[in-house]
């Protein structure tokens, strides 16, 4: 029952470009079960962006189905889908905050566009930064802020609409390390204490390691390989995997020297 | 030969011209902003994209843009005479001057419409938010610096139109320099009206520049 909960069925999808056309995703399928941390792991280029957009049909697929909780999403008709996406929260590599508003007004964006009472969604935005540990930045600017905390008023700003779903497109690739760990951290929380199925869309290993139970690595946009983390790092069967993780091995010998 | 009636019209001039420039500028806006709407969302890559209407506006508007503007005036003569009751004057300057203004202020409108990051756009999608409320909130919203400095553009732009109405008696200073300036050989009164002409521009200008500078969030360090 719990199994599925979100079920890309054979989606295809291509991008014309000037020198002919680029298939992004090839025939990818994928099952996710609800309540687990998904991760997609690729290198640039490798489809992974494409995938997690078609989630929310940020990106229409060319072909397949997008099944989630039982419910294909290509069937659902613009104003159904509208809806629909407000319980599929995304949070982004360069945050996408309105520049021009106040953090504690960039919270509450999305219950402003649910119609949601002005005084009531101030004080739900509220409870978000304390949630986020940015309440005193209320009234800052992203601007003012650093890369984490930016990242950190996104979540708050994601968490809003308390979906049942969170997509996370390279959420901390703009991040410092430590910045990328206290993200991390945070979205594990949340992850926990509401019971939100997460995907992570990363080009780094660290992040899977850190944080995702299943893992997907993708490659000129076909799924090379599906598994458990524990699995893909003790016994990797793809290649791209291999890739992947020697890469990661070189990374960390150049911190250390 | 400078006198009291000199000061008088000088006054009045200044006074027609700041009614001309600002009305019409109002007017164009009331026509140009949703034109600028629509071409940013019927683009390619915008929200409600239609290449027919898209190209449909492009065309209007290169159409309308190519047209002097004191042949505008004339040919629209007939509309004026029908909306205002005649050809002549200020308040008639207005509809020749609105129907200059309202396709570079579509043009404007959708420059500064277009410098919105894409990111936010897609962000605001990702939440559910209606396209409503994407223009409004976003696409407005994020671009108000870039939307007020194109205003003072406009009003340059519109003010530099309405001097040249002054040919046909549209009223405003452009009419006393042509009267005075042109018509009399008074290079005095002319020059006088010049300096009116580049104070006001450039007025507007600073404060358009400074209000800017103040709406905008993005770097204030």
């Amino acid at each position: 029952m719990n199994d599925n909960y979100i079920t890309l069925n054979a989606i295809s999808k291509h991008y014309s470009a000037k020198n002919g056309t680029v298939e992004a995703l090839k025939n990818v399928s994928l099952s996710l079960p609800q309540n687990e941390i998904f991760g997609v792991i690729g290198l640039s280029g490798a489809g992974k962006s494409t995938l997690v957009r078609c989630i929310n049909l940020l990106e229409r697929p060319d072909t397949g189905e997008i099944i989630i909780n039982r419910e294909n999403l290509l069937n659902l008709g613009s104003e159904e889908l509208r809806l629909r996406r407000q319980k599929i929260g995304m949070i982004f590599q360069h945050f996408n905050l309105l520049e021009q508003q106040t953090v504690l007004n960039n919270v509450c964006f999305p219950l402003e566009i649910r119609g949601i009472p002005r005084k009531e969604r101030r004080e739900k935005a509220m409870g978000l930064l304390e949630k986020v540990g940015l309440a005193e930045k209320a009234e800052a600017y992203p601007s003012q802020l650093s890369g984490g905390q930016k990242q950190r008023v996104a979540i708050a700003r994601v968490l809003a609409n308390e979906p049942d779903i969170l997509l996370c497109d390279e959420a901390t690739s703009a991040l410092d390390p430590e910045t990328t760990k206290t993200i991390l951290g945070l979205i594990k929380t949340i992850h926990d204490t509401m019971g939100i199925t997460v995907v992570i869309i990363t080009h780094e290993m660290k992040v899977i390691q850190e944080i995702c139970s299943s893992v997907a690595v993708l490659e000129n946009g076909e799924v090379q390989e599906i598994g458990t983390v524990s699995e893909l790092f003790v016994n990797p069967k793809s290649r791209a995997a291999k890739r992947l993780l020697l890469l990661e091995e070189e990374e960390d010998e150049t911190y250390v020297g | 030969m400078w006198d009291s009636t000199m000061t008088v019209m000088m006054l009045e001039g200044i006074r027609d011209t700041v009614y001309m420039t600002v009305v019409s500028t109002l007017f164009g806006y009331i026509l140009g902003l949703p034109l600028g709407i629509a071409l940013t969302l019927t683009d390619k890559n915008g929200l409600r994209q239609n290449r027919t209407i898209y190209r449909t506006l492009d065309m209007i508007i290169n159409i309308t843009r190519s047209v002097p503007f004191l042949i505008l005036l004339i040919v629209v003569m007939p509309l004026t005479k029908l909306l205002v009751g005649k050809s002549y004057g200020s308040t008639a300057t207005i509809v020749p001057l609105t129907l200059a203004a309202a396709p570079l202020i579509g043009r404007m409108v959708e420059s500064s419409l277009k410098e919105v990051n894409r990111g936010v756009i897609e962000a605001a999608v990702s939440m559910g938010a209606k396209t409503k409320t994407i223009v409004f909130k976003v696409l407005i919203g994020e671009a108000r610096t870039s939307l007020l400095v194109g205003v003072t553009i406009v009003l340059g732009t519109v003010l530099g139109y309405s001097a040249m109405a002054g040919v046909v008696g549209g009223g405003g200073l452009g009419d006393i320099a042509i009267r005075y300036g042109y018509y009399r050989y008074d290079t005095p009164v002319m020059l006088v009206t010049l300096v009116f002409i580049v104070a006001i521009v450039q007025l507007m200008q600073v404060v358009g520049t400074l209000l800017a500078k103040r709406m905008d969030h993005r770097n204030n360090e």
